[in-house]
């Protein structure tokens, strides 16, 4: 049995708002879908398929959405697919449509994923009270918090290291023309002097609410000569899910998590991800997961995570740069938010990122993770073809 | 396509107007552990696992995690969720299978209606700038489509009784339909549709296996083989449709390969007895084909998981021997606005 090589040839964002009252619902999304299209240099007839994600329906108040989207993306006489897991569906969707291409049943496929929080309101969306049921406590935060917590007591690491996070994230958010957050003024001490929201996560040490969407283009090794720019080659892809309580359940380092990663590592042949891996998109909503998920990825070893953090691995102009786009702290539409840690990685990998480009970057991972971190979905893409 | 896949197991709920007692997980697990046993298989033995649920039926957002509590997901497994009927969940599972990197899947569906008014819900799904604020709901706009059938000389009152009749009939073979007996036509609810065109609304869920190649036939004495499988969706705005035909069908039905050869079955998903004539037409179904021999969602119409269901019971026939060759169709959306469409076989025999 084999694959179909999967390439990306088109990549499309719309600059993260915090409300993009100038747009529909549609227009929103035909913005990203519209951008990824020219920079394939493909039109909507060049399309097979259309697979499309986003986080729950109550965000936006509109049950299945995709039905109403069909026509502005070009789906009409098409197959549309609508992927939802979670705050992982941004990755999971891109890799449901890099199946169609690899198992030869499309050739052409775009993808898109999409939130425009500010047609509803996602706290809201979080807190409709189920009978028998633990509510998620003061939105996110409140749930993630005491995880960190445990992280810290685990690892010993020093409660500086969050704000460090969100400090490099914000400043490469800085050189991204789409990130929400351009907060030119940041500094170290106003992060640190930002208000305690959820003990000890700090008010800028979270993700904003945004309006945005995101799209690519996935092709087949055809496609691919076809396309007028470099195009990035999935050299790996996996989701894995687990339950989202239980007493075994490691929250600080999810077993879904690491089995994702090695799986992923497996496809794409990687035995030591911190030297073959140049660069990482990771799914980080609150500073302290970046850290934590370098351990859960196996770029650390368990409880050292926040060492890399703390020497500068991290950060643009180090060894290995995370976020280099901002990350999920500076943009947060949350059912895009994991495509664009896989666009992100896509762009490093096709030389095409920009003033947060990293230098030589040859193979970058994306990852996105989802509900009370149990979703997992990664993919790793590089500048050549796996069976080049 | 280099790799055969089939249907190997397929198990569903009795479908109820209403199961207060029971929480979607309690009403999924029964399900999924007998679509497991009829294989022998346990959730660690499955490639891929791939579900299909509305968040607006349960009220609240990520109703699916829950769910997966239920598969037990422990060793964490190989998982994805569409925001889907099961169908398209299937398809996506069925996608998996062919690119090597699983060789089984279970895929399961489950919907609740009963908490809520589903016309009202489903009003939800339209263009929440045009559309939904004018709340028309889905009977109205199935009704829409009747009549336009009506005008088009494509059928009449009567005719539509009779595909009522039809079904109800059927379904008294079959023990998890929710109408199962002669149902009274009853009144118009909105004109030209009476009670008796329209699906009940009940809650319910529904399970179904994959495996690929010979790992099929080890699972199941005549596996139920995916010959083809394809889903078109068409505009959402019905103004720029025409509501008597559904080209997306019969689209899906060609990449399908349903046009290649004659089926001897085929289960379709038509909530409202007009959507069957719409169907028929589009299919080309003539009178030696059995159409929904199950009774159909006339008989029990558990959203989310109807349309699965609709490819469970051609797969079900298959490996009764009842059928050879099978055709199954799913729709989603007002008047039939998205549709899918399987043919499936059992070997020679």
């Amino acid at each position: 049995m084999s694959k179909e090589p999967v390439a990306v040839v088109g990549i499309g964002q719309t600059k993260h708002v915090a409300a993009r009252r100038d747009v529909s619902i549609a227009g929103l999304v035909r913005e990203a879908a519209r951008r990824a299209l020219d920079d394939a240099d493909l039109t909507w007839a060049d399309v097979d398929a259309v697979v499309i994600g986003k986080a729950p329906d109550f965000f936006e108040g509109v049950m299945m959405p995709e039905l109403y989207l069909a026509d502005a993306l070009g789906a009409v006489g098409k197959p549309m697919l609508r992927v939802h897991t979670a705050g992982s569906v941004g990755g999971s969707t891109a890799l449901v449509a890099a199946n169609l291409v690899a198992a030869r049943v499309h050739a052409t496929v775009l993808t898109l994923a999409f939130e425009k929080q500010s047609e509803s309101n996602a706290m809201w969306g979080l807190s409709l009270p189920i009978p028998f049921q633990q509510p998620l406590l003061a939105g996110a935060g409140g749930f993630f918090a005491p995880h960190v917590r445990a992280y810290m007591r685990r690892s010993g690491a020093p409660d500086t290291v969050g704000s460090l996070v969100a400090y490099k994230d914000r400043r490469n958010a800085l050189k991204n023309p789409y990130a929400h957050l351009h907060e030119h003024d940041i500094t170290l001490e106003k992060v640190q002097a930002s208000p305690m929201l959820w003990d000890p996560i700090r008010y800028s040490e979270t993700c904003p609410s945004s309006d945005g969407a995101c799209a690519m283009v996935l092709t087949d090794r055809a496609g691919a000569a076809r396309a007028p720019r470099p195009p990035a080659w999935m050299l790996g892809g996996a989701m894995r899910s687990e339950p989202t309580l239980f007493a075994g359940k490691d929250f600080v380092s999810p077993q879904a998590g690491k089995d994702c990663a090695a799986d992923v590592y497996r496809q794409a042949g990687i035995a030591d991800p911190r030297c073959e891996i140049d660069a990482a998109e990771i799914y980080v909503p609150f500073s302290w997961y970046e850290p934590m998920w370098l351990e859960n990825l196996g770029f650390a070893d368990e409880g050292e995570g926040w060492k890399l953090t703390e020497s500068g691995v991290t950060e643009l102009d180090g060894d290995l740069p995370v976020n280099m786009s901002g990350g999920v702290l500076s943009t947060n539409p949350i059912g895009a938010s994991g495509m664009i840690r896989f666009a992100e990685a896509a762009l490093q990998v096709r030389g095409q990122a920009g003033e947060h480009q990293v230098e030589g970057a040859r193979r970058v991972l994306g990852h996105a993770y989802g509900g009370g971190s149990q979703f997992f979905s990664m993919w790793l893409v590089g500048s050549e073809r796996p069976d080049a | 396509m280099t790799r055969d896949i089939a249907l190997v197991a397929f198990a569903q709920t009795d479908h109820r107007r209403s199961s207060d007692e029971l929480s979607e997980v309690e009403m999924l697990m029964p399900v999924l552990h007998e679509v497991l046993e009829q294989t022998g298989l346990k959730t660690a033995d499955i490639g891929f696992t791939c579900s299909g649920s509305s968040d607006y039926l349960a009220g609240r957002a990520f109703s699916f995690t829950l769910a997966l509590d239920g598969v037990g997901a422990w060793p964490p497994i190989s998982e994805s969720h569409v925001e889907m009927d099961g169908a398209w969940a299937l398809y996506e599972a069925w996608t998996k299978l062919l690119t090597g990197d699983a060789d089984t899947a279970l895929v399961y569906a489950y919907g609740k209606s009963s908490p809520g008014s589903v016309r009202d819900v489903l009003t939800r799904q339209l263009d929440p700038y045009y559309l939904a604020p004018l709340w028309p709901d889905s009977v109205a706009l199935a009704a829409l489509q009747a009549q336009a059938l009506i005008d088009a000389g494509d059928t009449d009152e009567r005719a539509l009784a009779a595909v009522a009749a039809r079904s109800r009939a059927d379904a008294s073979a079959n023990s998890h339909a929710q109408l199962a007996r002669p149902v009274p036509q009853g009144d118009y609810l909105v004109q030209p549709l009476r009670t008796g065109d329209c699906p009940p609304i009940g809650d319910g869920a529904a399970a179904v296996v994959l495996a690929a190649g010979e790992r099929a036939r080890d699972l199941c004495e005549r596996p139920a083989w995916i010959r083809g499988i394809d889903h078109r969706i068409e505009a959402h705005g019905l103004g720029v449709r025409d509501l008597t035909d559904s080209p997306s069908t019969r689209l899906a039905a060609q990449k399908a390969g349903a046009f290649e050869r004659p089926v001897d079955t085929a289960e379709l998903h038509a909530p409202f007895t007009s959507q069957e004539i719409v169907l028929r037409g589009a299919l080309r179904l003539d009178d030696t084909v059995r159409v929904n021999p199950s009774g159909g969602a006339l008989a029990a119409n558990p959203i989310m998981a109807a349309g699965l269901i609709r490819v469970g019971e051609a797969a079900a026939a298959i490996h009764r021997g009842d059928s050879d060759r099978a055709l199954a169709h799913a729709t989603s959306g007002p008047c039939l606005q998205q549709n899918l469409v399987a043919v499936l076989e059992g070997d020679p025999r």
